[in-house]
């Protein structure tokens, strides 16, 4: 089929943004609820011509790859950007954490978690300290930048977790953890996904400000003041990584579990052969 | 979004997104040892720029009502070497230094005969604890007027009798609640939280207020190698809260 240039207009489209992204047929020859103009009324008729019907079109074309461009590059470079600094940010921190893991009073001081020194980064205080107020600047603005692709870009539809996607959680939940039956896949991310993704970026967004209120917390007193003080902010910053520690294992056994092709669209966009239709 | 393409052109498209993230590849070079050590310290040198232009000179830090003090045996005594360095406290003065008008030694009574300041203020420590504490003292703006400073210099270098020494900004320096601290609790400062003069500065971690005063130098130039004693080996310079 010599579709190369056929667009499908007014349809939000990510591949469309591909200069040599091919649309599919069967989705062509269906724009019945979009305007017909004169172009894709002459493309409809060469269709006929060409083949007897679309069903037959389908099948008759075996070589035809279904693919689908799930991840702009801007998301993928912010993700790894954020892997990266998320890893130096937690082992970074916990080594700080060792400097006073409490969070009670320095006198008498109780030791709440001694963490082993082979977790952290930075070899003692000052080090952590320095791996820390460089990667946040990384983290921040990463994060920063992501949030307003996604906003802009209209991708955030994708994964933002709403009140739709509640009655569709357990299912999931089930098929992972009870052995249920797989919910059929609907778009790129099933309810559990958007809420986990969702809640990452409302942790990112609390270790982000909490983080400013304990780096500068007579300058941002006001912010100090939303979290219950410095003392109080501490413990949000920590339970901030506490929640992406249960994120991350989650996530990296998901990316384990659904293969190659899953982990490689994260690096090149494409995914091949997805498990949803449209 | 799903579409269909042939399996070259996928894999051609792919190759080509995959090139586009080459980008990220860069930080790799924090993994690379040697060079790792001076990113970073580039960082902090980034922060403590932006810490500078952050920095308010009239937004006062929080103060608290005597109620909310930790009692005296709850502050903690931190000190680099040794609690108590032996300050010979009937002799003891502070030498004034650099760009100052009146140079010399200025005994305790000179100091303490300037406006006194009360203030129960947050003190937050590097380490990450922080404690609620009552001081008195006077102001160091004030101070720098009796000697005559020059206080468009640009920093204050101070060393201290255990040989502990700090440079801080000047416009850390000047702001109202920054205390030449002579009084905790409203008792004479103790040997082991600086006897008998020490820095108090809400605006600042713990590690900026030295301790032990000895000398006091007005400076325009941050000398590499003696910008601080935990600053030199890797700290952040600024410091500021």
């Amino acid at each position: 089929m010599s579709d190369e240039e056929r667009r499908e207009p007014g349809k939000e489209d990510q591949a469309g943004a591909e200069k040599d992204a091919a649309a599919p047929p069967d989705a062509a020859a269906s724009a019945e609820t979009e305007n017909v103009s004169i172009e894709a009324t002459v493309e409809k008729i060469e269709m006929v011509a060409d083949e007897a019907t679309p069903e037959e079109t389908t099948a008759e074309e075996p070589e035809g790859i279904r693919a689908a461009y799930e991840h702009p590059l801007a998301i993928r470079i912010t993700h790894w950007v954020n892997a990266i600094s998320l890893f130096v940010m937690i082992t970074s921190g916990l080594r700080i954490f060792r400097a006073f893991p409490s969070f009670g009073p320095k006198i008498p001081e109780k030791v709440l978690l001694d963490i082993p020194k082979s977790l952290t980064l930075g070899g003692w205080l000052g080090g952590a300290l320095q791996w820390h107020f460089t990667f946040m600047w990384l983290f921040a603005a990463s994060g920063t930048f992501y949030v307003a692709y996604q906003l802009i870009s209209g991708h955030y539809r994708t994964l933002l977790f709403t009140p739709r996607d509640i009655l569709g959680v357990w299912p999931m939940v089930r098929h992972y953890f009870f052995f249920g039956p797989k919910p059929p896949a609907t778009g790129q991310y099933n309810s559990l996904q958007k809420l986990a993704y969702t809640s990452t970026i409302g942790l990112g967004a609390l270790s982000l400000l909490t983080g400013i209120v304990l780096y500068k917390p007579v300058q941002f007193s006001w912010l100090a003041f939303l979290f219950g003080g410095f003392h109080l902010t501490r413990i949000w910053h920590f339970a901030a990584m506490c929640g992406f520690l249960a994120f991350i294992p989650g996530h990296l056994i998901m990316v384990a579990v659904h293969g190659w092709q899953n982990f490689y669209s994260m690096l090149v966009g494409w995914k091949r052969d997805p498990e949803y239709q449209e | 979004m799903v579409t269909r393409l042939d399996d070259k052109g996928l894999k051609r498209q792919s190759r080509r997104q995959l090139l586009k993230l080459a980008p990220v590849a860069a930080l790799g070079v924090f993994a690379a040892p040697g060079l790792n050590d001076r990113l970073v310290m580039a960082g902090v040198h980034f922060s403590d720029w932006a810490a500078g232009v952050l920095f308010r000179k009239q937004h006062l830090a929080q103060t608290f009502p005597d109620s909310e003090v930790v009692p005296f045996a709850k502050f903690p005594y931190n000190y680099y070497d040794v609690v108590d360095p032996g300050v010979d406290l009937e002799n003891w003065t502070l030498t004034v230094e650099g760009d100052v008008q009146r140079p010399g030694e200025y005994t305790l009574a000179q100091i303490q005969a300037l406006p006194k300041i009360r203030q129960n203020t947050r003190h937050v420590c590097v380490e990450g604890w922080d404690v609620i504490g009552s001081f008195g003292g006077v102001r160091i703006s004030d101070f720098l007027k009796l000697i005559g400073a020059n206080t468009s210099a640009r920093f204050l270098e101070v060393t201290c009798v255990d040989d502990y020494y700090e440079v801080l900004d000047m416009e850390s320096v000047l702001h109202p609640q920054s205390l030449l601290c002579y009084e905790m609790y409203d008792r004479p400062l103790d040997r082991g939280h600086g006897a008998p003069l020490r820095l108090q500065m809400p605006t600042k971690l713990g590690y900026k207020q030295a301790k032990y005063l000895d000398t006091f130098r007005v400076a325009n130039v941050l000398t590499p190698g003696k910008t601080g004693y935990w600053e030199d080996q890797g700290y952040s310079w600024f410091g500021g809260l």
